[in-house]
């Protein structure tokens, strides 16, 4: 069985697992206007990391600290924090390290921006700074999988591990926001200039966010696990369009039948859905969660509190949503207050208690790409 | 389970092999754009390929040179994989939306040319094309490690639903332009085993 032994988070909401759970159980978001980028066209409403406490946080872990970028200063913290937690030697060569980003240090692209080497743009250079910064001899993975990178790392740990290669896997999801990001969402008109509001009739787009997040995930036999276990996960295309979603969720319900196959719908606490806040993204999952049976269910989004982590947002949602299946918690959609008359879901405007011991995570991405993952909390059987 | 290569194709330095032979590449009187010469060369009607950036449509080729003679053709599946690797990810694509950008004091970003900067759109371009349902991933490597590959796409058999799997290194940057592409196929008898053919170091 392949369960969590590990995880941290850095965000606008705080610096560890446990501080960004707090905030989001009490309803705290993390979105706020933000003046940090000059020249932008249109103002911005994001969620960003405290780049100050970033920067003291990483010197006090590693006084040597300036040949790092403040992404990879943000992952190699997450992976520290998940390590505090998890009794696992990270040097070991039964450990993979495996990266999540879409853009990684991208804004050294910027004529403007100067003192770090070309290689650092270069994400398999990004996942062995972060593996040798902890003494890892493995050639560590690099997933670039669009906005389902942190949900395909996951599904590349839960196979390295299950085919025995590997006794413990890093996964490390790091997006930081940069003009390069910023711009080419505002050109696509995606951004909302309020906190968005996810599968609310009203919504008007997504915020961008940044985050480190980590799980370190650990082999272990099935009379002996405990806490959160990953079961499955499965990846779909909807054979579409590269930028806009199937109208009838064809790679999302792909992906949410693979998972079910072994578990029926009323096993299921809550799906945690991509729930980015755009238009037809929101309506093509609740066709997707409807057609696989999961309609009844409790469904949430977390971009309200986060936003969307790109690259980050599979491991930082899935961290959230492992500690409220832990919790017994189906956690509310901040910024819901409403839902469509035409896509009809169960969409969570309080947090609720649920005994129910499994929880689903989706997310989908450009490309047509889809991804879901089934969790498990142990101790609930 | 062995895993056996059905066939596959190679496109680098201005040359084209399939399963080993030569495909010949008839230069257009055009741009003398080499993609575009390779895909009047496959007289293929697909307008789509020309919005493409060049990483999708060296991808894009690749798999129409693989899959141009499958019978049924376009038949829907979803126990097909498409898995990319490659080392620089979308960075040709990035450096052209960074330049749109660059200036303080206005905005050029084309939705057109960001898009593209994810380079696993490539695999989507595959799907769209073949109707591939199946799980579609990318990977970026400093170079293309046999070991790193094989075990790759060994794993995404874990997934029951998958039966085959389209892999490909597909690296477009600076002066590489460079595609080797594989169907590795479950249900093939006869072909050159997946270990085999990415240790291969003359692949023709």
């Amino acid at each position: 069985m392949i369960t969590i032994a590990g995880d941290s988070i850095i965000s606008s909401l705080g610096f560890t697992a446990g501080e960004n759970y707090r905030a989001v159980a009490s309803g705290q978001s993390g979105i706020r206007p933000c003046s940090a980028f000059k020249g932008l066209p249109e103002p911005l409403v994001a969620s960003t990391i405290d780049r100050e406490r970033l920067a003291d946080s990483f010197a006090t872990l590693c006084p040597r600290s300036d040949g790092y970028t403040m992404l990879e200063q943000a992952a190699i913290l997450s992976v520290a924090g998940a390590a505090a937690q998890a009794q696992v030697d990270l040097s070991g060569p039964d450990v993979l390290f495996i990266l999540s980003s879409t853009k990684g240090n991208v804004h050294l692209l910027d004529e403007n921006e100067k003192g770090f080497s070309p290689e650092h743009l270069y994400l398999w250079h990004t996942a062995r700074l972060i593996a040798e910064y902890f003494g890892n001899p493995n050639e560590p993975l690099a997933v670039s999988n669009a906005c389902i990178s942190g949900a395909c790392a996951q599904i590349a740990a839960l196979r390295e591990l299950a085919s025995g290669a590997y006794s413990h896997a890093v996964v490390v999801g790091v997006e930081m926001l940069s003009k390069f990001i910023i711009l080419g969402f505002q050109s696509l008109k995606a951004l909302s200039p309020e906190p968005c509001r996810p599968f609310d009739a009203a919504r008007a787009g997504l915020n961008l966010g940044e985050a480190a997040a980590a799980i370190i995930y650990s082999r272990v036999a099935a009379e002996a696990a405990s806490g959160v276990a990953l079961l499955r996960g499965a990846i779909r295309n909807d054979a579409n369009h590269i930028s806009g979603p199937s109208r009838t969720g064809e790679g999302s319900y792909l992906a949410l039948n693979a998972l079910l196959r072994e578990a029926a719908p009323d096993d299921v606490a809550f799906v945690n859905a991509h729930g980015t806040a755009t238009a037809y993204s929101d309506s093509m999952e609740a066709i997707a969660i409807t057609r696989a049976g999961l309609g009844a269910a409790a469904v949430n989004s977390l971009k309200g509190y986060f936003g969307h982590t790109l690259g980050a947002a599979g491991v930082l949602e899935s961290v959230i949503s492992a500690r409220a299946l832990a919790s017994e918690t189906a956690l509310a959609t901040h910024g819901f207050k409403d839902g469509e008359k035409e896509h009809p879901l169960n969409v969570t405007d309080k947090n609720i208690h649920t005994q129910k011991a499994r929880c689903v995570k989706m997310l989908s991405g450009f490309g047509g790409c889809n991804a879901a993952l089934l969790f498990k909390n142990i101790k609930k059987e | 389970m062995p895993l056996l290569v059905r066939k596959y194709c190679h496109i680098a330095n201005r040359e084209v092999r399939v399963n080993g032979e030569a495909f010949p590449v008839a230069e257009s009187d055009g741009d003398g754009k080499f993609l575009t010469s390779l895909y009047r060369s496959l007289k293929i009607d697909y307008p789509k390929f020309f919005k493409m950036d060049s990483l999708s449509k060296l991808g894009f080729l690749a798999s129409e040179l693989i899959l141009r003679d499958e019978n049924p053709r376009f038949a829907p599946r979803e126990d097909l994989a498409v898995i990319c690797f490659n080392r620089s990810a979308s960075l040709a694509t990035d450096a052209l939306h960074q330049a749109a950008i660059q200036r303080e004091d206005s905005c050029y970003a084309s939705p057109s040319v960001f898009v593209y900067t994810l380079p696993s759109i490539v695999t989507g371009e595959i799907a769209i094309r073949n109707k591939f349902f199946g799980e579609t991933s990318f990977y970026v490597c400093e170079e293309r490690s046999a070991q790193q590959i094989f075990r790759t796409v060994r794993h995404a058999f874990h997934d029951k639903a998958t039966r085959a799997v389209l892999a490909a290194w597909v690296e477009c940057g600076g002066e590489t332009l460079e595609a080797l592409m594989a169907l590795v196929d479950t249900e093939c008898q006869a072909g050159i085993p997946l270990e085999e053919f990415l240790r291969g170091a003359n692949i023709a």
